[in-house]
C-alpha cells in the first residue's frame, strides 16, 4: 500500500500540487468509464498511470475512489493490477466505497485464469476494512483448495492478512487447521513456505489466550514437523530455506546422532551466495553443538571461510551484515580467529561502522604471537586522516596493552603517540597511559619522564584533562612540577567547564599535599575555597568532605585520599556475559548488528514468532545485586505507612519434598527445559496485600524465595504486572522444576505455570511453592 | 518479514513506495531520510545500513544512488532483508535494462507490479526473473542507454568502447528487440577486485583478490552451460599442497581460499573437473564469488618520495610502474595522496610528451589528485608536486601525509589467473551457435602504498 497523503510534505516544485489535477483526473476518468471505444484502455492505462504516480508522490486522491472502480470494469489486465494497487491503498480510509469494490473482485476471485483469481483474492484481502471480512472466508476457503499454486499460495497469505484485521473470524473458519493440512500435504514449496509464516505468526499470537495454540505453537518444533521441512529443504526458494533454517534452529534433538545428521544434511548450504541462508545455518550449527564443546569450535572452524568470502564479496551493505556476525563469534572466540587477524586490517575507503567493527576485532585476536604487528597496523591508522578512527585505533593500542604480558614495545608506542603533537592524539594516548599505569605501575619512571614534558595548556578535552591531572597527583613526588602545574590549574578554576577535571584537580591537589606539604599548602587552600564555592553539587560536596577530613585529621585523610593502591587486574566489562549470551542467542538477527538483545529495542507485540525466548530477554537476568531495590522498598512502606492489618493466607502444612538450596541452572538450559517438557500444573493463587505492598521491589521475592530454596533465573515487568521465571532443584536427585508466575498487583492474584522433570512431584512442589509464596512480605 | 519497501532519490523523494503490512507508521519515508543525511552533525560519518528509529528498524542500501529501503518493526535477519534490497534492486534492473532514477520513474507501475509478487503481507514469495515473468505485463519503457551509468561491476565494459558489446548490460530482459526476436548470446564476466598494503619499504603488507563470475543469459530455452575452469584450480587451504614459491611469480596452481556459488550451480564434476553446470536463470546473476589470498602478481608499483626543500617547500615524486604485459592498457586511473594539514599550495610537472593526465590539489581535504586516462602494459609514469606549506614542518611531513592510493580498472587482465576454458552450451540443433562473451577486468578495491 502507498502513502495515502501526506498532506503536511510539500510538493517540490516538478511535481503536481494537487487540487486542479485531481478534478481534472475525475471528470477525464468519468468520460472514460463508460465508453466501449476501441484503444480506450491505453487512453485508461495513461489516466490510471498518473493517479499512481499522484498517489505515489503523496498527493491524496483518495476522492477518484468512485470513479476509478467505475473504470475497472475491464479485460485489461495491467489497468486492472493498477486498479487493485489503488483500491488496496484507499479501501481503508473509504470503508463505505470500499464495498463497491467487492463485487468485481468476488466475481474476478472465480474468473477461469488463475493469474486473476489470485490478484483479485490478493487484493480483496489487502482491503483492511473490518467490515468487509465475512466476505473474504468463502472466497479464502476456495483459494486454498484451488487447484494452481499461485492463487493456493496468495490464500494462504490472505488467510494471514484475515487474521489481522479479524482474528476471530480467521479462527473461527477453522483456518489454521486448514493451513497445517496444507503446510504437511502441498506439493507446492511456497505454498507450505506460506503457510509456515502464517502460522507462526498466528498461533504465537494465540498462544497467550489459548492452550491449544500454544500447544499448536510448540508441534512446529517437533521431530516430525522440523524433519519434514528438513527433508524437502532443496525445493524451497532460498528466502524460504532460510524460514525452514529458522525454525530447525529452534529444534532439540533427542539424540546425538540427530544433530550429525542435520549438519550433514545442511553442511553445502554453507557454499551459498545468499548471505542469509548461510547466516541461518550456521546458527542451526551453533545452537544444535551448543553443549558439544570439541564439535561448537569445529564449527567455528568450519564457518570462518564462508564467512570471510562474504564478507568480502557482495554489496558494502550486504557484508556488513555478515562482518556483525563475525564480529560477534570473534569476540566470543578469539583465540580461534587469531591467525585470521590480516582479514580485519582496515582499508582506507570503508566506511567508519566498518572500520569500528574491524578494530575491535584487532583488539580481542591479538596475542603474544601476532601483537607486534597488529598494533604496528594500528599505529599506521592513529596517523590517519579519519579523526574518529585514529582516535579508535589509538584506544584499541591500550586495549591490547592492558589484555597483554609483555606491553614493553606498547609502551614506546603510546609514548611516541605523545609526542606526535596532534592533539587529539595526545589526549586519547593520556586517557591510555593513566588506564596503563593503573595496572601497570612498574612503568611509572618512563612514562611520567614523557608525560611530565607535556605542557597541560595544551590539553583541552575533559577526559584527557582529567588523566593528566590525575597523574599529576599520583605521582607528584616524580613529578618536579606537579605542585606548580596544579596551582596554575587551580587559579584558572573558573574557566575549568568540567565537572569531572575539577573533581579530580580537588583529589589530585590532596594527593600532592600528602607528598609534599609545603609546596603543595598554598595550591590546596585555594582549591579547597574554590570547590567549597562551586556551583556543582558533587564539586562542593568533595570539597567539603575532603576539608572536613583534614580537620580532623590530617593522617586519616591520607588514608582515606591516598591509600596504598593495588593495581587493577581487570578492568570492567561493560557488557555482562548474560547479555552477551542473549545476543549469541539471537545469532541472525538484528540483536547482533545493535550489539544488544531485542528486548531492548523491540516493542513486545513485534518479536519473533517464537516469542517465550525474548520473554525470557525481557526480564532482567535475576542475580544482581538488591541491596538498593530493597532499601528503597522499606522507605516506601514506612512512608506510606503500609503497616496493613490483613491476616496473611493460611499457610498449607508444610510440604514433604526437599529441595537442595544450592540449585544452579543456566538460563540456556533454562530455556531448552522450558520449551520441552510440557505444563504439568497450572494454578493461580491469591497474593497477600503484604506480599503486594512488598513487590514494589521485585527483587524482594526473588531474595525471600531463595529462602525457600526456589531460585529465579528471570524477572522483569512493571506494575501491576510482574514477570518472574524460578527453578528448583529436589535435594537428593537433579530432578527439576520450573515455574512461570505472573503476579498482578492490582488483582493480586499469582499465575504459576510448572513444568516438572518429575511429573508426579509437581503437585507437592506447587504447595511448596505457595506456601513459600504466601509468606512473602511478611514481617 | 518487512513492513514497508520503498525507493528515494538522492533529493529524499520517494519514487516507489509499498506498505506491505501497514504497521510502520507514513511518515517513516521522512524519518529515515532525514537520519541518514544527519547521522552525525560533523557529517564525518555515514549511516550504517541498519539503524532503528521509534523502535523501527530501517534497513537500505544504496544503488546508483537511489536507496532503497525497507522498514520493520520485528527482530528479523538483517542479512536477509540486505540481500533481497540487492535482489530487488537487481530484477528491477534485469526488467528495465537500465537502472536509475529516471528508468524507475517511467516505469514505476511496472515496478510496482514486480513489488506485488516480489513480497506479499511482507513476507518474500519470488525473487527469479525469469519467475515472474509470468505475472508482469507492462512493457518496459526502455530510456536511452548512451547519456547513463549503469548498474552494476559489468557496466565497466562499456568504457572500452567498440570492444565489447556493451548492449549487453542495457539490455531488458523482457523487452523485444527493434528488430525483432532476440540474439542468441550469453555473458560470462570474471570481474576481480584487488585489495594490496605496500609497506613503505613495497614490501606487500596484505593482499587479496575478491572476484566473482557474472553471468548474463539472453538463450532461448534454458539450454544447460558447462562452464570449465582452470584444471589446477584449488580451493581451501587443504587445496594447498605446501608453500608454493612459485606461484608468486606467475606460474603453479591457482588456489582460491574459499568460494561459494548460485543455487542454480551443480558441482557434480567440480573435484574432478573444475567445472560448473547450470542452466542459468534469466537476467543477470553472480555464478560463483571467489576469496583468494594466495600471493600474486600486483599490477602496478608505486613508489613515493618526499624531498624537503627548506622549512615551508618541498617535494613529492609518485612513480606508478605498470607490471603488467604492454598487449594490455589500464583505463580511469586515479592515483590519492592527502597532504599535510598545512599545505597552502601545490604545483605539478609531468614528464614531457604526457598526454591525457589530469593533476589536482584539493584544497578542501588537502588531497593530491592525480588522474591517467590510460596507462600501457611496462610503461612507466612519473608526477612531480611542489608544495608551498604554511606553517614549518618539523620534517613531519611524512608522518603527516598519505598513504598513496590507487583505483583502476584493467579490461582483459585478471590477477588471479583464474580461467574460463571453456564455455560448453547444450546443443539443440547443429546450426545453433550462440554468441559466448567471455570477459575479464580487474580493479583496484583497496589499492595502498604507504609512505
Amino acid at each position: 500500500m502507498a502513502p495515502p497523503a501526506q498532506s503536511q510534505r510539500s510538493p517540490s516544485p516538478s511535481q503536481p500540487s494537487g487540487k486542479g489535477e485531481v478534478s481534472d483526473l475525475k471528470s477525464q476518468l468519468r468520460q472514460l468509464a463508460g465508453s466501449r471505444a476501441p484503444g480506450i484502455d491505453d487512453s485508461k492505462r495513461e489516466l490510471f498511470k498518473k493517479v499512481i504516480s499522484y498517489m505515489t508522490v503523496g498527493i491524496d486522491v483518495s476522492s477518484l475512489f468512485g470513479e476509478m472502480v467505475m473504470c475497472s470494469a475491464t479485460s485489461d489486465i495491467v489497468l486492472k493490477k493498477m486498479c487493485y494497487l489503488y483500491v488496496g491503498n484507499y479501501a481503508k480510509v473509504n470503508p463505505d466505497l470500499a464495498l463497491l469494490t467487492i463485487n468485481f473482485l468476488q466475481r474476478d476471485c472465480k474468473d477461469e485464469d488463475p493469474m486473476i483469481r489470485g490478484l483479485a483474492l490478493r487484493s480483496l484481502c489487502s482491503l483492511r476494512v473490518a467490515n468487509l471480512v465475512e466476505y473474504l472466508v468463502g472466497p479464502l476457503g476456495s483459494g486454498l483448495k484451488d487447484n494452481n499454486n499461485y492463487v493456493r499460495t496468495v490464500a494462504v497469505m490472505g488467510v494471514l492478512k484475515l487474521y489481522h484485521i479479524s482474528a476471530s473470524t480467521c479462527v473461527d473458519a477453522d483456518f489454521p487447521a486448514m493451513l497445517k493440512h496444507s503446510m504437511l500435504n502441498d506439493s507446492d514449496a511456497q505454498v507450505v513456505a506460506n503457510c509456515l509464516s502464517a502460522l507462526q505468526e498466528i498461533w504465537s499470537s494465540e498462544a497467550s489466550s489459548s492452550e491449544e495454540a500454544s500447544r499448536e505453537r510448540e508441534a512446529l518444533l517437533s521431530k516430525p514437523v522440523v524433519y519434514y521441512f528438513l527433508n524437502r529443504i532443496k525445493e524451497f526458494s532460498e528466502w524460504a530455506q532460510c524460514l525452514v533454517l529458522e525454525l530447525v534452529g529452534k529444534y532439540v534433538p533427542s539424540e546425538t546422532s540427530e544433530i550429525f545428521d542435520i549438519m550433514n544434511l545442511l553442511e553445502d548450504r554453507l557454499q551459498h551466495a545468499n548471505g542469509a541462508v548461510v547466516l541461518a545455518t550456521i546458527k542451526v550449527f551453533l545452537q544444535l553443538t551448543l553443549s558439544m564443546t570439541d564439535v561448537h569450535q569445529q564449527v567455528y572452524e568450519r564457518i570462518k571461510a564462508p564467512l570471510l568470502t562474504l564478507v568480502s564479496s557482495g554489496s558494502p551493505e550486504q557484508s556488513y551484515a555478515v562482518l556483525s556476525h563475525l564480529h560477534l563469534l570473534v569476540m566470543r572466540a578469539p583465540f580461534i580467529f587469531s591467525s585470521d587477524y590480516k582479514h580485519f586490517y582496515c582499508q582506507y575507503n570503508e566506511p567508519s561502522y566498518v572500520k569500528k567493527l574491524k578494530l575491535e576485532m584487532l583488539t580481542a585476536v591479538a596475542n603474544e604471537s601476532n601483537t607486534y604487528e597488529i598494533v604496528t597496523e594500528l599505529c599506521e591508522y592513529a596517523a590517519n586522516v579519519d579523526i574518529p578512527i585514529a582516535r579508535e585505533s589509538i584506544r584499541a593500542v591500550g586495549k591490547i596493552a592492558l589484555q597483554q604480558y609483555d606491553v614493553n614495545a606498547i609502551v614506546d608506542r603510546l609514548l611516541q603517540f605523545l609526542e606526535m603533537e596532534k592533539d587529539y592524539v595526545t589526549a586519547e594516548a593520556l586517557v591510555l597511559v593513566k588506564d596503563l599505569l593503573r595496572k601497570y605501575p612498574q612503568w611509572s619512571q618512563d612514562c611520567i619522564a614523557v608525560v611530565g614534558n607535556i605542557s597541560s595548556k595544551n590539553i583541552q578535552e575533559p577526559k584527557a584533562k582529567a588523566a593528566l591531572i590525575w597523574m599529576l597527583g599520583e605521582y607528584s613526588q616524580d613529578m618536579h612540577d606537579a605542585p606548580y602545574i596544579l596551582e596554575s590549574l587551580i587559579e584558572n578554576w573558573e574557566d575549568e567547564h568540567s565537572a569531572e577535571v575539577r573533581l579530580h584537580l580537588l583529589t589530585a591537589v590532596m594527593k600532592c599535599f600528602f607528598k609534599r606539604p609545603p609546596e603543595t599548602q598554598k595550591a590546596l587552600g585555594a582549591a579547597l575555597a574554590a570547590g567549597l564555592a562551586d556551583f556543582h553539587q558533587d564539586v562542593h560536596d568533595r570539597a567539603l568532605f575532603y576539608y572536613r577530613l583534614l580537620q580532623y585529621n590530617v593522617s586519616v585523610a591520607q588514608r582515606v585520599v591516598d591509600p596504598p593502591k593495588q593495581a587493577v587486574s581487570v578492568f570492567a566489562d561493560t557488557q555482562s556475559s548474560e547479555i552477551k549470551d542473549r545476543i549469541f542467542d539471537e545469532f541472525n538477527s538484528l540483536s547482533v548488528v545493535y550489539q544488544k538483545p531485542s528486548y531492548m529495542f523491540t516493542d513486545k507485540e513485534h518479536r519473533g514468532p517464537f516469542e517465550f525466548s525474548d520473554e525470557l530477554g525481557h526480564l532482567s537476568i535475576g542475580a544482581e545485586s538488591t541491596g538498593h531495590a530493597s532499601q528503597s522498598s522499606l522507605a516506601i512502606d514506612d512512608l506510606l505507612g503500609l503497616g496493613l492489618p490483613v491476616a496473611p493466607a493460611p499457610a498449607p502444612s508444610p510440604p514433604l519434598l526437599k529441595l537442595n538450596s544450592k540449585a544452579v541452572l543456566d538460563p540456556g538450559t533454562f530455556q531448552q527445559k522450558w520449551r520441552q517438557l510440557p505444563i504439568s500444573l497450572s494454578q493461580e493463587y491469591s497474593v497477600s496485600p503484604r506480599g503486594v505492598a512488598a513487590l514494589t521491589a521485585p527483587q524482594a521475592l526473588l531474595r525471600h524465595m531463595q529462602g525457600h530454596s526456589i531460585h529465579c533465573i528471570a524477572s522483569g515487568g512493571q506494575s501491576p504486572n510482574y514477570k518472574f521465571f524460578f527453578f528448583a532443584q529436589k535435594a537428593e536427585e537433579s530432578s527439576t522444576f520450573l515455574v512461570e508466575c505472573i503476579i498482578n498487583t492490582s488483582s493480586a492474584k499469582a499465575q504459576i505455570k510448572i513444568k516438572a522433570d518429575d511429573q508426579s512431584a509437581s503437585e507437592a512442589f506447587s504447595t511448596l511453592f505457595q506456601s513459600a509464596l504466601s509468606e512473602f512480605g511478611l514481617p | 518479514m518487512i513492513s514497508q519497501f520503498f525507493v528515494l532519490s538522492q533529493r529524499g523523494d520517494n519514487i516507489v513506495f509499498r506498505d506491505y503490512r501497514g504497521e510502520v507508521q507514513k511518515g517513516s519515508a521522512e524519518i529515515f531520510f532525514r537520519k541518514v543525511k544527519f547521522w552525525k552533525e560533523d557529517g564525518q560519518e555515514e549511516a550504517p545500513p541498519v539503524f532503528n528509529v521509534d523502535g523501527v528498524n530501517y534497513f537500505h542500501v544504496k544503488v546508483v544512488g537511489l536507496l532503497f529501503v525497507a522498514t520493520t518493526r520485528v527482530n528479523v535477519s538483517p542479512s536477509l532483508v540486505l540481500e533481497l534490497l540487492q535482489r530487488i534492486a537487481h530484477v528491477i534492473k534485469d526488467y528495465l535494462g537500465i537502472l536509475n532514477e529516471d528508468s524507475l520513474r517511467k516505469n514505476f507501475v511496472l515496478v510496482y507490479e514486480l513489488l506485488d509478487e516480489v513480497i506479499d503481507f511482507g513476507y518474500v514469495q519470488i525473487t527469479s526473473t525469469e519467475m515472474l515473468k509470468s505475472y508482469v505485463f507492462n512493457e518496459p519503457i526502455v530510456i536511452d542507454a548512451a547519456r547513463l551509468q549503469s548498474l552494476g561491476p559489468a557496466s565497466i565494459f562499456m568504457q572500452g568502447g567498440k570492444r565489447m558489446p556493451g548492449t549487453a548490460v542495457t539490455k531488458s530482459v523482457v523487452a523485444t528487440e527493434p528488430g525483432g526476436r532476440m540474439r542468441e548470446e550469453i555473458f560470462v564476466d570474471i570481474i576481480e577486485k584487488i585489495s594490496i598494503t605496500f609497506s613503505s619499504s613495497g614490501y606487500i603488507l596484505t593482499s587479496e583478490i575478491d572476484g566473482t563470475i557474472q553471468m548474463k543469459s539472453y538463450l532461448s530455452g534454458n539450454p544447460e552451460i558447462r562452464v570449465a575452469l582452470n584444471d589446477d584450480l584449488g580451493i581451501g587451504k587443504d587445496g594447498r599442497p605446501t608453500y608454493d614459491y612459485r606461484s608468486s611469480s606467475g606460474s603453479g596452481a591457482v588456489i582460491l581460499d574459499d568460494c561459494n556459488f548460485h543455487e542454480s550451480v551443480r558441482l557434480d564434476s567440480f573435484d574432478s573437473e573444475k567445472t560448473l553446470s547450470l542452466v542459468p536463470p534469466d537476467g543477470e546473476f553472480t555464478v560463483m564469488n571467489y576469496r583468494m589470498t594466495q600471493e600474486f602478481k600486483p599490477p602496478f608499483r608505486i613508489n613515493t618520495l618526499i624531498e624537503e626543500a627548506g622549512a615551508l617547500k618541498a617535494e613529492v615524486i609518485i612513480k606508478v610502474r605498470a607490471e603488467f604485459s604492454s598487449s594490455i592498457t589500464a583505463n580511469t586511473i586515479m592515483v590519492l595522496m592527502p597532504l599535510p594539514k598545512y599545505t597552502s599550495r601545490a604545483s605539478f610537472e609531468l614528464e614531457p610528451g604526457a598526454v591525457g593526465q589530469t593533476m589536482d590539489f584539493k584544497e578542501a581535504n588537502k588531497r593530491l589528485e592525480w588522474g591517467l586516462k590510460k596507462i600501457v602494459g611496462g610503461s612507466e609514469h612519473t608526477l612531480r608536486a611542489k608544495l608551498t606549506f604554511s606553517q614549518e614542518s618539523h620534517g613531519n611531513i611524512t608522518k603527516e601525509s598519505g598513504p598513496v592510493s590507487m583505483t583502476f580498472t584493467i579490461p582483459m587482465y585478471n590477477a588471479s589467473r583464474l580461467q574460463v576454458k571453456y564455455l560448453q552450451i547444450a546443443k539443440k540443433s547443429g546450426t545453433y551457435n550462440p554468441y559466448r562473451w567471455v570477459r575479464y577486468v580487474t580493479q583496484a578495491n583497496s589499492y595502498v602504498a604507504r609512505i
